[in-house]
Parts: structure tokens; sequence; C-alpha cells
């Protein structure tokens, strides 16, 4: 029925073998052959404009994950990558040539056509194609889940003892695969066809030079197609008039959560830390892997005994052979480490997941590897906005609002997301306007190999940012770290990273049981709102996010508010100040209906309430004063009650200081208001002397911030005394309680222009500057 | 003190058979089709075991019915679990089927599902070691008649499994008796200078509430004999939906309610908030919540329900309307008075409000916080 088994050691043919990308089975399989057949040269898929960077390969600094990474030069965004780890049956290959000083070389579709052809992403030659040959496999063998039957068959078989030919498995799934592609076609995938001319041409090529002595190492999936008869006429005319695009190739250090996303091989393994374990455990994988869980786990303070261990080995092992299943698969392992160690639940899972099943494995490329595109990215921005990379320190001012200096601004900005620090805000000359900026430029050689590094996150410099501010946020631990990357974002113009993180933002405040936590995120996010205007960035988000934030102060501060001690009623107190400017700010920039009102309500609650400590009553009887929302004779209620006898001197102190203590115009308003300035002095008078000693000092706080001039300005009205005739007058007659008798309209008439060229009443619109 | 007492309830008599017998025929079936290796003493072999409480069709046709809806991978490491030395503790909300789902287990691999401890607050360790006839032990002193094993004793000498219900409602010293029971697999009886030894084919299925953890918290020395299995709630809200509609007419009728026309929408609404607070996240996956320290299991959605049927029937006008179930779901979600308020009006004022067609229900909450 087959033409030829294509992976034994026929004679007088290469020796194909078929893998899966990224098997850990398939990479020992694939050792074992390479050590009995030993050949004289080896054929790996991949562009095979990576030759030149194959004895990279063998570098003593080469640690994988790497990525052979091909982009097209004048697009660095369109690029392809080909992942390899330390369990890729392909880096074995290489790895094993290179070792035994066997040649080795890339035979595949050249990159210069295939990210022509490519339209997205890093899409790249990837194996999406119409049919799914090894789900056909799984389905005829009852099995529902492709991936758990290729491990069932091939992965495991191979792991647990050694076939006595190692050629064998490869064999059998070559004819397997036969079959598949005369039941089937040959998929629908239309680079395939393309590509295995191009890899039969390549091997023919090969053969001319080595002879029959070659391995060939190539997703299984083509291993029939290696072995087709076909002209090399007929190939040729399929390669005919390909497009093509000039291509730059470079190794780049990968992650193993990178080698999940489908690219290049196409692989999309979900699991790269237990591959990597399996590849790597020399015997008893489960059990090794069960101590590593433990470990981990005892790192976290969770109590694991050895008798636990032995208990989930034990336990993965009979739920396998319930399962039918020849080996225990990550399935089994897990089960059995929710059962055993982590008590049924899924937090402690989650844990070994990120860590183990994934593993945060970062690989490392020597720096005698090319230029990564990331670079050249860079390169041309320079150019274009004009901004040389000097060694000397230099000041650079951009005015935002010209559309070059906002491109240099959000450059900088982008560049210092992902770690190169070319240039570092200062502080600008003089104007603290939002439309100015001012930078600090040192162009460090160190930077070409932050450059390097940071070329893991993408092949151009917004891709880069993005990339890395996506997964900043997602890992982002406090919430103010995640407002302060909303804040980077918006400055650096990522509007696409925005998203990711105004989520990760709306689930940390949807979290965070700390209302001080989110009081503290709410100004940052506010300003950022503002930058936004500036910028000409959509932040609808952001607004939402905001207005979200927000709300949930409103619900959550006022029991925060509640029996603080006196730091934390001054941090309380802090707080209130900023949530109520970035309130005051929301209101203007975004939609909130109702939001000023609701925050106006949680100031009323907390200035009648008992429960919470003076100085933040006072602040916020005074927040609410400033707003025009608690009436002059209101106030003077509120602030007789708390000054009255009943309340502890201690406690009426703090409530002046947070009434007109701290921020600017405290003093003046006592200035301005006798009413209020005698139920001061009337309270002061009447502390008893026991606690006066107690008082003084508080009360000496709050005055001593004071001007010297309004200082002296209230030691004169003291002086001279707010007779109670006087404030009864006032209460009477005058409209403004705490002003002289009657009105000076020659004054009053003097100061209106001011205040009308501080309203902005006589100039015309588009002269009003904002910030 | 716990007795075993034997009754004959094979045939109809019972009001409630037990498993063992309400499924003969099943088990029968089972058995005859099971060619698969049984561990000592057990009467179906792992996979048939799995294969009752899931449900399947045999060879020969025989339809077995499903007794357990949810994860099949939950239900293979209990079975599995049973078959190894460590005993298995069944954890849930109230509401989850813990102790369906044992009774099963032992029905389908003892044959015997009465080997049954309750646990209280009053179990003393008679009902986990052995007790006394006092009688004989007066007329005879102690000897091997006068002793009265408990459930697990028995289990252990004939290699059955025993289960215990609401572990962490036993007393902690009473719970400590287990642990020489399940690590050394025996029980020594001093006053005869005896043991009894366990069999093989014994093992110990226990079910304890894991939201509010019992008035005895389980010690790390017991737990850690035991594999841990949590049964989750109902996997989908229509499922959820259908259990609460489903107990709520049935109570209703007990309670003679009328039934309430178009009380789909409230029923639906109370599933939704209970849900949604529970996970944490929205149903539409975009917000995450807080969420409170209350169970919100399907058995309170069911008694908010009922609670705002009966205030529709005798104060209402007989339709179950947003105000008579919302202020039965504060008092579910707010327990602890300042951390579940929050919590509450957090949700009511960023969800709630914000939802389409939720603005009576909005204006309902709003009142019942005043």
């Amino acid at each position: 029925m087959t033409p030829r088994a294509g992976g034994a050691t026929a004679p007088g043919g290469p020796l194909l073998l078929g893998v899966r990308h990224h098997g850990p089975g398939s990479a020992r399989a694939v050792l074992a052959a390479l050590e009995s057949v030993r050949p004289g040269a080896v054929l790996v898929e991949g562009p095979p404009e990576g030759d030149a960077l194959l004895p990279l390969a063998a570098h003593s600094r080469m640690r994988p994950p790497v990525a052979l990474l091909a982009h097209a030069v004048d697009d660095p965004g369109r690029a392809a990558f080909w992942p390899m780890a330390d369990f890729s049956p392909e880096w074995v290959a290489i790895r094993w040539a290179s070792a035994h000083g066997v040649p080795v070389r890339f035979v595949d579709l050249p990159a210069a056509h295939s990210l022509a052809l490519t339209e997205q992403r890093e899409g790249g030659p990837g194996e999406g194609r119409g049919m799914d040959p090894i789900g056909i496999l799984a389905g005829t063998a009852g099995y529902d889940d492709p991936e758990r039957w290729w491990e069932d068959v091939v992965e495991h078989r191979a792991t647990g003892g050694q076939p006595a030919d190692p050629c064998a498995p490869f064999a059998a799934l070559a004819e397997a695969m036969t079959a598949l592609r005369e039941a089937y076609g040959d998929g629908g995938h239309p680079q395939d066809a393309v590509r295995e001319a191009c890899m039969r041409l390549q091997l023919r090529a090969a053969r001319k030079e080595f002879g029959d002595d070659i391995a060939v190492v190539c997703g299984a999936w083509h291993v029939p197609a290696l072995t087709a008869r076909t002209t090399v006429a007929a190939d040729r005319a399929l390669l005919k008039g390909m497009p093509k695009v000039k291509t730059e190739l470079t190794w780049v250090p990968w992650t193993h959560r990178r080698l999940a996303r489908y690219s290049g091989y196409g692989a999309g393994i979900e699991s790269p830390g237990w591959y990597g374990h399996l590849f790597a455990a020399p015997d008893r994988p489960v059990e090794r892997w069960m101590t590593k869980v433990a470990g981990l786990l005892r790192d976290t303070d969770r109590t694991v005994s050895s008798a636990d261990v032995i208990e989930a080995v034990r336990l993965a092992g009979t739920l396998a052979a319930l399962r039918g299943r020849p080996a225990v698969g990550l399935d089994e392992a897990t089960d059995a480490v929710r059962a055993v160690m982590c008590e049924g639940s899924d937090v402690p899972l989650a844990l070994v997941r990120d860590r183990l099943v994934v593993g945060e494995i970062l690989g490392e490329v020597p720096d005698t590897a090319p230029a990564v595109p990331l670079q050249r990215d860079l390169d041309r921005q320079q150019r274009t906005l004009r901004l040389r990379p000097e060694a000397e320190k230099r000041e650079l001012e951009l005015d935002l609002r010209k559309d070059t200096d906002a491109a240099r601004s959000r450059l900088l900005h982008r560049l210092r997301l992902i770690g190169v620090h070319w240039g570092e805000p200062a502080a600008g000359r003089g104007s603290t306007g939002t439309f100015r900026e001012a930078w600090r430029l040192h162009w460090d050689p160190e930077l070409f190999v932050r450059i390097a590094e940071a070329g893991v996150w993408g092949t151009t410099v917004l891709g880069a940012a993005t990339a890395r501010a996506e997964a900043d946020a997602v890992s982002a631990s406090s919430l103010a770290g995640v407002t302060a990357l909303a804040e980077q974002c918006l400055l650096a113009g990522l509007t696409e990273a925005l998203p990711v993180v105004m989520r990760a933002l709306a689930d940390r405040a949807a979290l965070d049981a700390d209302a001080g936590h989110l009081a503290d995120a709410l100004p940052a996010l506010a300003r950022s709102l503002r930058y936004g205007d500036v910028r000409a960035t959509d932040t609808t988000a952001l607004g939402e996010v905001a207005v979200g934030l927000a709300e949930r102060v409103c619900v959550g501060l006022p029991p925060a508010c509640t029996g603080l001690d006196a730091d934390a009623a001054e941090e309380a107190r802090r707080r209130m100040d900023g949530v109520h400017i970035a309130i005051g700010l929301l209101a203007t920039t975004v939609r909130a209906e109702g939001l000023p009102e609701r925050w106006a309500g949680v100031l009323h609650k907390l200035s009648a309430r008992d429960a919470v400590s003076g100085v933040i009553r006072g602040r916020a009887t005074r927040l609410l004063l400033d707003d025009g929302r608690l009436a002059g004779s209101e106030t003077a209620r509120l602030m007789g009650l708390a000054l009255s006898p009943a309340a502890a001197p201690a406690e009426a102190a703090a409530w002046i200081e947070g009434f007109v203590g701290g921020a600017s115009g405290g003093g003046l308003l006592l200035v301005h208001d006798e009413r209020l300035l005698g139920l001061v002095d009337t309270w002061l008078t009447g502390v008893p002397a026991d606690t006066f000693a107690d008082v003084l000092p508080l009360v000496r706080r709050t005055f001593s911030a004071y001007e010297p001039g309004v200082r002296r300005t209230l030691g004169e009205l003291v002086r001279r005394g707010t007779g109670p005739g006087r404030a009864a007058r006032d209460e009477g007659v005058a409209p403004a309680p705490g002003f002289g008798e009657g009105l000076d309209e020659e004054r009053a008439d003097a100061v209106v222009p001011v205040v009308r060229l501080l309203l902005g009443l006589d100039t015309p619109a588009e002269r009003a500057v904002r910030g | 003190m716990t007795v075993s007492v034997q009754t004959d309830a094979a045939g109809g008599e019972a009001l409630r058979p037990h498993a063992e017998h309400a499924f003969a025929d099943e088990l029968k079936a089972l058995a005859a089709a099971d060619d698969r290796p049984r561990p000592a003493r057990w009467k179906l072999s792992p996979w048939a075991v799995s294969t009752y409480l899931l449900g399947g069709t045999l060879p020969d046709g025989t339809l077995i019915t499903p007794k357990y809806v949810g994860p099949r991978r939950l239900v293979e490491v209990a079975v599995t679990t049973l078959a190894t030395d460590r005993a298995l503790l069944l954890l849930g909300v109230p509401g989850t089927a813990k102790t369906w789902v044992s009774e099963h287990l032992a029905a389908a691999v003892s044959g015997d599902s009465t080997l049954l401890v309750q646990g209280t607050a009053g179990t003393p360790e008679e009902a986990v070691r052995y007790g006394w006839n006092y009688a004989q032990l007066l007329a005879q002193g102690p000897s091997r008649e006068a002793l009265v094993p408990s459930p697990v004793m028995r289990a252990m000498a004939e290699g059955m499994t025993a289960r215990v219900e609401e572990l962490t409602r036993i007393p902690a010293d009473v719970q400590d008796a287990l642990i020489t029971i399940l690590s050394e697999k025996t029980l020594p009886v001093p006053e005869l200078g005896q043991e009894v030894q366990a069999v093989r084919g014994f093992n110990l299925v226990a079910t304890a509430n894991d939201r509010d953890r019992g008035v005895n918290e389980l010690s790390s020395a017991l737990r850690r004999r035991f594999n841990t299995v949590v049964l989750p709630l109902p996997a989908t809200p229509e499922a959820e939906v259908d259990i609460v509609s489903r107990r709520v007419a049935q109570i209703g009728r007990s309670l003679d309610l009328p039934p309430a026309p178009d009380g789909m929408t409230e029923i639906r609404r109370v599933v939704t908030v209970f849900r949604e607070l529970r996970d944490g996240i929205t149903t539409d996956g975009r917000t995450k919540l807080k969420s409170p320290s209350g169970t919100l299991s399907t058995a309170e959605a069911i008694s908010v329900v009922t609670g705002g049927l009966a205030l529709a029937a005798h104060f209402g006008d007989g339709v179950l309307r947003p105000g008579d179930v919302a202020a039965g779901i504060r008092g579910a979600v707010v327990r602890d008075p300042t951390a579940d308020r929050v919590v509450w009006q957090e949700y009511v004022e960023t969800v709630v409000r914000e939802r389409d067609g939720w603005k009576d229900f909005y204006r309902a909450c709003r009142e019942a916080a005043e």
C-alpha cells in the first residue's frame, strides 16, 4: 500500500525523521536515531537563510529557549520566528551535528518567500492547515484529544524503554502519515506544496554533496512528500515567480511563555516546562516532577510531606491506569497534585502551572549574533526624527503641540518602557504646562545590549513597547503599579496596549479591598486623562475605568475612615484631598453623571459621623464649604458641634487642623469669616487648664503653617476681639458674615478687570491656554 | 451512641432505599460486564465504578444512568483514591451532592453504603472506634461479645468502605481517633489486649463543607491522611436556574404558596447575582468583582426565592417582583457587616446600575439598603 517506509534505515535513501515540533519524546527519539545511524550530514526544517547562523548554535553563551528570527529588512514588523527549546527535536539535531562535526543545513522555503507570502504579522509558515492530520489519527484511535493521543502513542512510548531499533518509530509514523495523505489529500494549506517542493530540491542538492548518508528532521506531515517521486523540473516550476522580500535573520532569546504562541513552527505548546522536564529527567519523570512540585509548594510555605509526594505519584499512576493511558501524563500529574498536595484547591495549583508547567525560563544569545530588527527600526526612527544618539549628555526641550516633538517624546517614552533608558525626564525650565516636556539624553553603548535584549518583545519599538506594557500590566503586583503603567502608556502613545492595561487596572481595582489603594490610584488616573487630552489619544476607556474607580472609592472610603489613629487619619485626609481634586478633574473631562454629587454625599456622611477622626471630619466639612455645597450657617453648626464641650479637646483640635490646616488658604478663611474665628477662639479659651497642654502642640502645628501675614492678621483680629454685639450685627445685617460693614464700591470696582481677566471673559477663546 | 441497626429495607418499604438496592440491577449488569482487574474485595473495577457514577451504555446494551453530573476528572480521582491507601475527602458547599456521591461510591465499591458515621458536634469517640454493651460488660467483664463495633471498625474488619458525614462538625479529639486508623490501619482494643487490623479493601469516604469550614477545622495531621476532591457548584447558569426553579416549586407546594407567574425572571436574576458574586466575575466575563464572605450556595438561592414568593403571596399581588427578592439577596450576601456591605454596594453601583432591564432591581436594592 505505501510506496516505502520513510523513516526506516532503508538502503540507499536518506534517513527521514518525522517529528512533532517541540515534542520531548520526538527529541529523544531523534537523538537515539542519530546516535545509532551516525549520518554524514543533517538537514533540519527551517529557513535556509539561517545556515550562516547555525554555527552560533554551538556557542557556549547560547542557551535555549531561543528563536531564529527572520524579518523583512525594510519592514521589521513583518517577521517570523522559529522557536527552539532544549527539548525541540530540531535543536537536538543541530546540537548533535555541531558536536560531532557533521555539516547541518536548514531545508524549507526561504524566509524571503514565506515573508513575502504571509500577510499577517508573525504568522510565518505556520502549520495551520485546513486538515488536522494528528486529529484524524487520534480520532481513528478513539481519542478525542489529538495532543493526548500523540503523547500516548509517540512521546510517552519513546520516553519509557527505548525500542530495539531507534528508527522503527519513525518508520511507523511515516507509514501512518503516508496513509493519511493518501486518504485525505495533501491538506489545505497552499504553502505546503511549495515548501515541500523546496525541501525536495534542497534534499537533492544535499544528496549530491554528501551522498545518501543524510538524516532529515522535519514535521512528520512532510515525510511522505520528501519520498514522493517528482521531477526536478516540476519542483522548480512550483517555485517560479514567487514573490520575494529582502530578509535578514538572527537568533533572539526566547521565553517558555512565548513558546506557547503560534509562530514559525506553529508549536503553540501549552506546557513547555513539563516537556522540558520530561526531556531533561534522566529517569523516573513522575517521581522527579512531584518532588519539584513539592519543593515549589514548600517554598511558598505550604506543608508538603514526603508521604504526600509518594501518595501523589501513586495516585497519578493509578489514575493513568484507570484512564487506560500507557504512562502518566500532565493531566494525571495535575489531578494528583490537586487532590493530594493542594487540598483540592485550584489556587496553589495555579502557582504550579505558572512556575513549573509553563516555567519562567529566559534564553540567552551570544553578543555575536547579528543585530535585531528592533535596532534597525530604532535607527530609522532616529533618522526621521533627527534625534541622533550622542554619547555626551544633553538637554532636550519638547513642545508637544508640534508633531515632530510629540513623536520624539513618544519614542523616548516607548524606549523607557522596554528598558532602554536613553532619555530621562528632567524638570522643565520654569514651565509646568502639560504640553512641555524636558529630557536629558545620554546614549551609552550599553544600550545596544539593552535593545538586543528587548528584541524578545518585538521587532519594532512600538510593537516591543506594546508587548512589554501588556506583559507588565498582567504581572504587575499592585494597583499603583498598573496606574503608573497606564500613565506611561498614554505618554508613549501605546493605544493598542491600553485596553489590556485598562483591563488589568479594572480587575485590580475590583479586587483590591483596601480603599486606600484605590484612593491612591485615582489621582494619577485623573492626571493621565489630562495628558491624553494634550496628546489627542483616545481616552474613553481610561475615563470609564477612572469613573469606576471613583465609584468604588465612594463606596469604600467611609468605612475605611472610621477608628483610625492619628497617623492613619492624617494619611486618610491626604487621600481624601487627592480624591477630591481627582473627582473635580474627572467631572470636567469625562462623562461622569452624578459622580460629584455622590462624592459630596460621601463627604456629608463623613463630616457628620462621630466615629470618624476629627481631622477627616474637619477636612470633609472644609471641602464641602469650598465647593459651595455647605451653607455658612451649616458650617458653623458643624464646627460648633465639633468644638462643643462634649468633644474631647484633642479631637476638637484635630478637627480644626483638618478644617483650616495644611492646604493653602486655611488661615485666610479664618481671617475673612469672623464667625468661624470666633468659634475657634471661644473653644480655645474654654479648654480646661489640665488638657490645654495636650491640645497646644496640635493647635500650634495648625497655626504655625500659616504665612506670617496671615498669622499677624489673625492675631490682630483676636486682640481686637470679636465682641458679641459685632457678631450679632454681622448675622443680622451683612450678607457675607465676617466682612466689614457696608460695601466699598470704589475698591470693589478696581478688582473687576482682574477678575474678568482671570475668568477669561474678555480674551478670545483660541488664546485661552489650558494646563 | 451510634449502633448500626440492621433493617431489611431491601424492598420497597423504605421511604428512600439505599443506593445499592435502588440501583441493584445496574450494579449487577456492570459486575457482569466488568472484565478489568478489581482491587481486593471490590465489587467492581475502578473503571466500572466511575462508569456507574457517570453513566454510560454497557456492551450488552444496559443503560447506566448518570448518578453524578459533573467533571469526569473529579470522579476518576475520587475512585482512584479509594484504590490507594489514602482516604477520600469530598469538599463542597451545601447542595453539591457530596453525600450523594459518597453513598454511591460506597455502594459501587463495597456493595454496602450503610457503614456510616453521621458527624455532629456530639459525635462521641465510640462512633469512630467502638463502644460497650454495658449490661454484658458488667455481667461478664470486657469480652469480645460485650464490644459494640463502630461502622468504621466493621469496615476495617470486613474490608469495606466506611463513610463519615460532616467530618468538620465532629469534635477535634474524636477526629484525632481517625488518624491512627487511617495511617496505621489498625484499631487497638486495650481493654481486651487485642486489636482489629484493617483488611485489604478498607477505605473511608468523608464529606465536609468547605466554605463555612464547620466548627472544627481539620488538623493538618488528619488532612494529610486524605486526598481531597472539591465538588463544584452547577457548571452553567441554566443548570442552576433549573435546580432552583424545580426546588422552589416543590417547597412552594409544601408551604401552600400559590405559584407565581413570571417567576423565572427573578429566579434567573437571583442565580445570576449569586453566580457573579461567587465567581468574582460578571457573566460577560468583562468585570471582576469582590466576593463576599458568605457561601452563596444554590441552597441559599432557593431560600431567597422561596422567601420572595412568600412575600409576594402574602403582602404583594402574587407576582414575584424585584423588591421581593432584593432584601433576601442582600441578607444572603451581607454576612459580615463591614466588608460584605462594601462588596454588595460596589456590586449594586457598578454592575446592577449599568445593566439593561435591571433598573427596577437597582431601585429595589437601593431601598433595601436604606
